[in-house]
């Protein structure tokens, strides 16, 4: 069964009296440990598919299933819901909350989920270990490297391990080697189960993905399946 | 979300921006001292008032004859014809009960004085030597009347400070003779300056023994029966004892009213609460005032931090989640601001009472409890608008700004 599948996706956009046919009957089925690619032009639709994608926000028509369930038709609650159990985002500015530490911000979807703050502790402890962050704990956004930023959003975006992980450009802020650490990390989560899907202008990683979506014009130019896969070059 | 974590989450969200919740905290701060300094003001005036007239006539309670339904001073009283009147006897047989100090009897009449080439009307009041403790007056020249049988009395008389002023300028009255009437009494004393009371202003009065009142107004009936109470606490004693005494006395019949200082105090009361009330009220209009910053401070709050709503949005808060978050933001901003003002208040209070010693200035209770409810209704009703409007983003327009 596929992990997702979009069914006629349309979206509008209406700026005054012009529409902006952002998605364009779009058709995709991903299923689950995927690793996927968005990419294409600036314009094309990419970042609205991803939206889409996080049930951030709601087709004009079309019909999106994911885990087999139809998830369009959900009410703005259980939308929430959906988002904090199986979707985790990953942007291209972090959204890191200024005021927390590395270990607040990485505890806070498990606290909107109402997790017990021992249980909180217990799985942060773990993720700041895993993501080599332990002795930033207590750092504040501003006293992190841009990576060390996209670690904790990464961290946060895992704690409450979510069935898709999905990334707007998230090395559109990082050098070169630090945005290649940052891929390399997310590839290690897809090769442990998680379906992983980036947005990304950069060719070269890009062409990492075992498959590759081109978008133009909100409607899907190709998909390609490619031949070396992940972490093997 | 649980509700713990909200409260730590506003806590945090309050603490990452000093300047602004400073700002609110102060506004609300300053509503509820104000409320508790004026309120304080109010009812210290009130207590220092009723504490001032009670110690002018102590414990004074007062029969007048006729039954008033209303039992305040009435001036109705005075002309109702009465079934039966009061006696000198009345009043005699009153000054054995256990919680009476002192009576006097006083009948009232106007008449003529005569003296030293002038001629006036004069309010003539025929008592006994009680009369001068009772009202606490004080005497300027000679004696009050003298202690003697209340039926017989010597030709002699007390004069108001007006009186004296208008019939003997200048000199000394004590000693001279007056013409009351058709009798001539010698002054023994001149009271001192008082001023309007129980319906008369008594520097306009001549005082004479209450026998020789009667005997010029040919009647044996008295205008008023004035008691005093051996302390405040036997008020309502006296009251009950003087109206049985009186209810036997006069053939099983309930033909007297007994009022006591109490009712005009009573109205001074009423008064001065009324005043701190109306006080109380514009004092908060400066809690509205605390609200409506909350709120603009609440609305600066969710557009300064809308990427952070989107984010909790993304991160899967659901929208009531995030309008808690930010309610509870607004509810802290007000308790905190409400209890510092509250402290605030207090230390105004105790500065009023150390300047003032005399002045009682403590915040009414019913006043402190108003205004701490008051401000945190309003803090919390000005948060539900900036509260609702981040809870209805759209995340993905909150997402962008960044
Ligand atoms: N909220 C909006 N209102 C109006 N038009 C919008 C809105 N969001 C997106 N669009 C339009 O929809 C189209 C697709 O936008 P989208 O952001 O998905 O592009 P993108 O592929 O992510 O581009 P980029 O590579 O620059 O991020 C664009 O033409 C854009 O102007
Ligand atoms: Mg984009």
């Amino acid at each position: 069964m596929d992990l997702i599948r979009l069914a006629g996706i349309e979206r509008v956009f209406h700026l005054g009296d012009s529409e902006v046919h952002a998605l364009t009957q779009l058709d995709v089925a991903i299923e689950a440990g995927e690793y996927v690619a968005i990419m294409g032009p600036s314009g094309s639709g990419k970042s609205t598919l991803l939206n889409l994608l996080g049930l951030l926000d709601r087709p004009n028509a079309g019909t999106y299933h994911l885990e087999g369930r139809d998830v369009t038709t959900l009410s703005a609650d259980e939308q929430a819901a959906v988002r904090s159990q199986r979707i985790g985002f990953i942007f291209q500015s972090f959204h890191l909350v200024p005021r927390l530490t590395a270990a607040e911000n990485i505890a806070l979807p498990m606290m909107l989920a109402g997790i017990a703050a021992g249980e909180r502790a217990k799985r942060v402890t773990q993720a700041l270990k895993d993501f080599g962050l332990d002795t930033r704990a207590e750092h504040r956004p501003d006293q992190l490297s841009g990576g060390q930023r996209q670690r904790v959003a990464i961290a946060r975006a895992t704690v409450m391990q979510p069935a898709v992980l999905l990334a707007d450009e998230p090395t559109g802020n990082l050098d070169r080697a630090t945005g290649d650490e940052v891929i390399r990390l997310l590839e290690e989560l897809n090769q442990r189960g998680m379906t992983l899907i980036i947005v990304t202008h950069d060719q070269k990683i890009g062409a990492r993905a075992r498959r590759q979506l081109q978008m133009e014009d909100g409607a899907l130019k190709s998909d390609t399946q490619s031949q070396s896969a992940a972490g093997q070059d | 979300m649980r509700n713990a974590d909200v409260l730590r989450f506003a806590r945090d969200a309050a603490a990452g921006y000093p300047l602004r919740t400073a700002l609110s905290v102060l506004a609300m701060a300053i509503g509820v001292a104000a409320v508790v300094v004026l309120t304080s003001l109010g009812d210290g005036a009130r207590r220092y008032v009723v504490e001032q007239f009670s110690s002018l006539g102590s414990n004074l309670v007062i029969v007048l004859p006729g039954r008033s339904a209303t039992g305040g001073f009435n001036p109705a009283n005075a002309v109702t014809t009465t079934p039966r009147d009061l006696t000198v006897d009345d009043a005699a047989a009153l000054q054995r009960l256990p919680s009476v100090r002192r009576v006097a009897p006083l009948a009232a009449g106007t008449s003529e004085i005569n003296a030293n080439g002038r001629l006036r009307e004069a309010l003539v009041a025929g008592t006994t030597s009680t009369y001068l403790e009772i009202r606490s007056f004080k005497m300027a020249q000679g004696q009050f009347l003298p202690v003697a049988d209340w039926n017989r009395g010597a030709p002699v008389a007390v004069i108001g400070a007006k009186i004296q002023q208008e019939i003997f300028p200048g000199g000394s009255a004590v000693g001279e003779l007056i013409r009351l009437g058709d009798r001539r009494l010698r002054i023994v004393g001149v009271l001192k300056s008082t001023g309007t009371g129980l319906g008369m202003n008594t520097d306009e009065v001549v005082f004479v023994p209450v026998g020789i009142a009667q005997a010029m107004f040919n009647t044996n009936t008295l205008f008023r029966i004035l008691i005093e109470a051996r302390s405040r606490d036997h008020i309502d004693a006296v009251k009950r004892e003087v109206a049985g005494v009186l209810k036997s006395r006069h053939g099983d019949e309930e033909d007297v009213t007994v009022i006591t200082q109490d009712a005009v105090l009573a109205t001074f009361d009423k008064l001065l609460r009324a005043l701190t009330a109306a006080v109380a009220g514009i004092a908060a209009i400066s809690l509205a005032v605390a609200g409506i910053l909350v709120m603009n401070v609440m609305l600066v709050a969710v557009t300064q931090r809308t990427g952070e709503i989107g984010l909790l949005k993304a991160l899967g808060a659901r929208g009531d989640t995030i309008r808690n978050a930010f309610m509870a933001e607004a509810a802290m901003l007000s308790l905190v601001g409400a209890l510092t003002g509250y402290g605030l208040g207090l230390f105004g209070a105790f500065v009023l009472r150390q300047m003032y010693p005399v002045f009682p200035a403590y915040p009414p209770d019913w006043a402190v409890v108003a205004a701490l409810v008051t401000a945190l209704s309003t803090g919390l009703l000005f948060g539900i608008m900036p509260a609702r409007r981040a809870a209805r983003m759209d995340p993905v327009e909150a997402l962008m700004k960044h």
